[in-house]
Order: C-alpha cells, then sequence, then structure tokens
C-alpha cells in the first residue's frame, strides 16, 4: 500500500530550542526527520508507523562542522556531501570522507545526515566503522542539556540506541590524533555503488618500537549494530605483528562476531570476508608500519 | 497539534511557498506530500518522473537550492523558502540546454523514463565541475538507473556536451582513460 500524506504531520517549528520543546512536551510522540532518506522510502512504501514528525532539515545549529586543534564536531544534520567537501575531515579522518563517498549516490549524499545514519542504526551503516575506529564521542541535546557517550556505546540491541524519548543527536565529536596511525576501510557489497554492506571493517592502529601501541577495529554488518571488536583488538594490544597473532587475532575475531543469514549474503560468508579484512589490514601494518 | 479534537493531521494544509525555475509558486498542501507529487499534480510539471519512489533510480532528480536531489524523498514542507530546478528549467530562452541536446544527437534517451533526471544529474554535475572526466560523469550519474539504452551513450551524451559547450575535446569512452575508468567501475551497475 502506497503511503498517504493526509495521515502523516509534520511540522517545522523552526530554531532548534523550539524542537526540543516540542519533543519535551509530547516525548516519543515527535519523529525528527532530516533528510528523509530513510522515513520518506517508509513513507513511500506505506511503511512509516510515525503519525507525527517533526522537521530537523535547515536548521543550521545541527549543521556545523567545527574545528579546533583537538577536535571536530560534526553537526548530527551535516550530509554526506557536506563530509566529503570538507578539507579537515578529508586530512584528518580520510576513513570517514571514503565513508561519505559510498552512501548511495549524489542527490542521495546532499541529502543523507550523519546523524541519522547513526540514528537509524543500520548494522551495515556505511559511517560506522570509521566512527569506531576514530573512537567518536556522540553528544545528545535536550531541554534539560547535553550529555556525550562513546559511539562504541551508543547502539543497545538492533536498532536501538541510548537516545531518550525527549533528546535529539546534536554532534558527532572526533579527536584530532590519527595523523601517524594506519587507516583502513573496507566495504564489500554486491556492486560499487547504492550496495548495502555485506561486510565492512575499519581500523586504526599504532605501532611503536614493533609494537601494537594503540588499535581500534570497527565492523558493519557482523551483528545487529555496528560494533567495535574490542575482544579482536585485546588479542592484538601490545603484540608484534606476526603470523602467529594474525592467527590469534582471527580467531579472536570469529569468536566475537555475530554474523546473520540475510538477503544480503550468509553467516559463512561473512566470516570469511571479515577474516580476510583483518588480514589484509594486518598485514598493511606489518609491511608499512603505522605511518598511514 | 490538533489537540483536543478527533482530526486527522489531512486537515492541515499549509500554504508553501518556493520558487521552481526561477518563479515564486504556492502551494496549499499536506506537509508530507512528497515535492514529486506537488511538481506533477499541483503544479502540473510532469518532466519529473517517478521511477522507484525510494530514492534508488534517479528519476525524480531535481536540484534544491544547488543541490541534486530525489524529490519523491523530500516531503514539500522542507522546500519552504527553497530554490528548485525542474527538468523544465534547464531550457533558457526556449533553447535546449547542450545536455538536451547532446542526448537527442547521441541517442542518450530511448523511452524517456530516465531522461529528465538523468538531464538534472548531469547539470549539477557540470555545475560544480565545468570539465569532468569520464570517471566523474559516471559518479555523478551512478544513482541514475536506465533501463533501455544502456549508460554508454548517456555517458558520451554527457562528454559531447561538454566538449560542445568549450570546444574542447571530450573525454570520449574510447580512450585510454575511459578504459581504465570502466574497469574501476564496471560493478557500478
Amino acid at each position: 500500500m502506497r503511503g498517504n500524506a493526509a495521515t502523516h504531520d509534520l511540522v517545522a517549528p523552526g530554531e532548534l530550542g523550539a524542537v526540543l520543546e516540542l519533543l519535551a512536551a509530547e516525548p516519543g510522540v515527535w519523529t525528527p526527520i532530516a533528510g528523509g532518506t530513510e522515513l520518506m522510502v517508509a513513507f513511500a512504501a506505506g511503511r512509516l508507523t510515525a503519525p507525527k514528525l517533526v522537521n530537523l532539515w535547515g536548521i543550521p545549529d545541527l549543521r556545523t562542522i567545527q574545528v579546533t586543534p583537538q577536535s571536530v564536531a560534526i553537526g548530527a544534520a551535516a550530509t554526506f556531501l557536506d563530509l566529503r567537501r570538507h578539507a579537515v575531515i578529508a586530512s584528518d579522518f580520510p576513513l570517514l570522507a571514503k565513508a561519505a563517498s559510498w552512501i548511495g549516490s549524489v542527490a542521495n549524499q546532499g541529502r543523507a545526515t550523519l546523524g541519522g545514519n547513526l540514528v537509524n542504526g543500520s548494522p551495515a551503516a556505511d559511517s560506522s566503522p570509521a566512527l569506531l575506529a576514530y573512537d567518536a564521542e556522540i553528544e545528545f541535546i535536550s531541554v534539560r542539556g547535553r550529555r556525550r557517550v562513546p559511539y562504541s556505546e551508543f547502539h543497545t540491541a538492533y536498532k536501538c540506541n541510548g537516545l531518550a524519548p525527549d533528546e535529539l543527536l546534536y554532534a558527532i565529536h572526533l579527536p584530532r590524533r590519527f595523523a601517524h596511525h594506519k587507516q583502513y576501510l573496507r566495504k564489500v557489497g554486491t556492486r560499487r555503488a547504492m550496495a548495502i554492506a555485506k561486510v565492512a571493517l575499519g581500523a586504526t592502529a599504532l605501532v611503536e618500537n614493533g609494537a601494537i601501541r594503540e588499535i581500534r577495529l570497527g565492523a558493519a554488518s557482523l551483528a545487529p549494530f555496528p560494533m567495535r571488536l574490542l575482544q579482536t583488538e585485546a588479542a592484538l594490544l601490545g603484540q608484534t605483528v606476526t603470523p602467529d597473532t594474525i592467527q590469534s587475532a582471527r580467531r579472536a575475531l570469529l569468536a566475537e562476531m555475530k554474523p546473520i543469514d540475510d538477503i544480503r549474503s550468509t553467516a559463512e560468508y561473512r566470516k570469511r570476508v571479515a577474516a580476510n579484512l583483518l588480514d589484509e589490514f594486518l598485514l598493511q601494518l606489518r609491511h608499512e608500519g603505522s605511518q598511514p | 497539534m490538533n489537540k483536543g479534537k478527533r482530526t486527522t493531521p489531512s486537515e492541515r494544509c499549509p500554504a508553501i511557498s518556493f520558487k521552481v525555475n526561477g518563479e515564486t509558486r504556492i502551494v496549499k498542501a499536506p506537509p508530507m506530500k512528497r515535492l514529486l507529487d506537488v511538481l506533477r499534480e499541483d503544479l502540473h510539471l510532469t518532466g519529473t518522473k517517478e521511477g522507484c519512489g525510494e530514492g534508488e533510480c534517479g528519476s525524480c532528480s531535481v536540484r534544491m537550492n544547488g543541490e541534486l536531489v530525489n524529490s519523491c524523498l523530500v516531503p514539500v514542507l522542507q522546500v519552504e523558502g527553497a530554490d528548485i530546478q525542474t527538468v523544465e528549467g534547464l531550457t533558457l530562452h526556449g533553447e535546449l540546454h547542450p545536455l538536451q541536446k547532446a542526448f537527442l544527437e547521441h541517442g542518450g534517451a530511448q523511452c524517456g523514463i530516465c531522461t529528465p533526471g538523468m538531464l538534472m544529474a548531469a547539470a549539477q554535475l557540470l555545475e560544480q565541475n565545468p570539465h569532468p572526466g569520464i570517471v566523474q560523469i559516471r559518479e555523478a550519474l551512478a544513482g541514475n538507473l536506465c533501463r533501455c539504452t544502456g549508460f554508454i551513450r548517456i555517458f558520451e551524451a554527457v562528454a559531447a556536451a561538454i566538449a560542445s559547450d568549450d570546444g574542447r575535446p571530450a573525454t570520449g569512452p574510447n580512450t585510454e582513460q575511459t578504459r581504465h575508468a570502466q574497469e574501476q567501475t564496471h560493478h557500478a551497475r
């Protein structure tokens, strides 16, 4: 059944403060909509259950990208084109710029927002592996104030997250300290354009005196939500990259991932591909050290 | 909203004002009505086509404040105050846009459903990058699907429009660069 515009309402209170007041007055009643690349698809198909929506598109406070010497704060409603065009994202967070280029098409990238990608909570979200690898923090806002949580703790179950009913995702914070890290991001999908990931792996690592001093691994489509691979990281931290450590990391990865069979791939294929991606990253790390 | 009485949201049809192809238009429509439907049904601008209705095919591409969007994914309330360009706005003083001429001359259109979206995506590309190579042309059109003429003639038409516009030789589909690009992007389809 097609969606019917007459059965849904959409309001545009304007400024961010007015949106937050509305969410506080009727928590859980209003569904925020920004670029609409998820919700309008559901709407057109008659699958949008939310009867009341509140507009976030065009609120400047939510779309700014603020740069300080220490960090970059990306407004939750910054689009993937905004990210692709930003000089500091390109220089300091190339994995995020790369992930932004994977989002749908140019028309999708100009509307789809980073915050929307996270709140939507797809296990296959393109931006998530990079954000996990960069140790992102996310900031929530409501009339009660603001709070920050590590992005790695944001998703709590399939399509569930830590946002309270009166809160919005406000910003994504990235620390600018990965210039000397080896950085890696690869997505395996059916085709290059417009494809959803079967598996994706993002990674950053710092090697000092031959040993892995820091490592972060973020994965898509290996669990019910984008996940940081903490067990695999633990198997590698402090180690020298040798065939033996690669093997033990591979075992840790296979033990902690929880892939499923679905329309896009099988659990078995996802296991093999994820292990191969990890291999590829670790071999690069072994041969090239941690200079990016 | 609508507190205290049993109303359906459909009773709310705010007047929404925006520019279409340079002209200010005011429509009264449910705020969630898709820009695509407003263009076709309220404004009778039927050049913009519906293909998939889910942002995958690009047939409904229009430009909104200088960016390419799928009009099937834009609720009309979000275009309040915006500047929209549709395929009808590509012609200038009754003269076809160089892209339109090139699509005609190079067989870039067959059934025509994808063509308005292809033209708008190509126009967006040329606005951002007046001298794109074949890699950029392919990326810019990656969100626009054609199910009859195939993509090569469309890419050729865009390349020809660039050549006709500035007199420079286009990066045509038979060059070394093109073959390399085809290897790079053949999964794109």
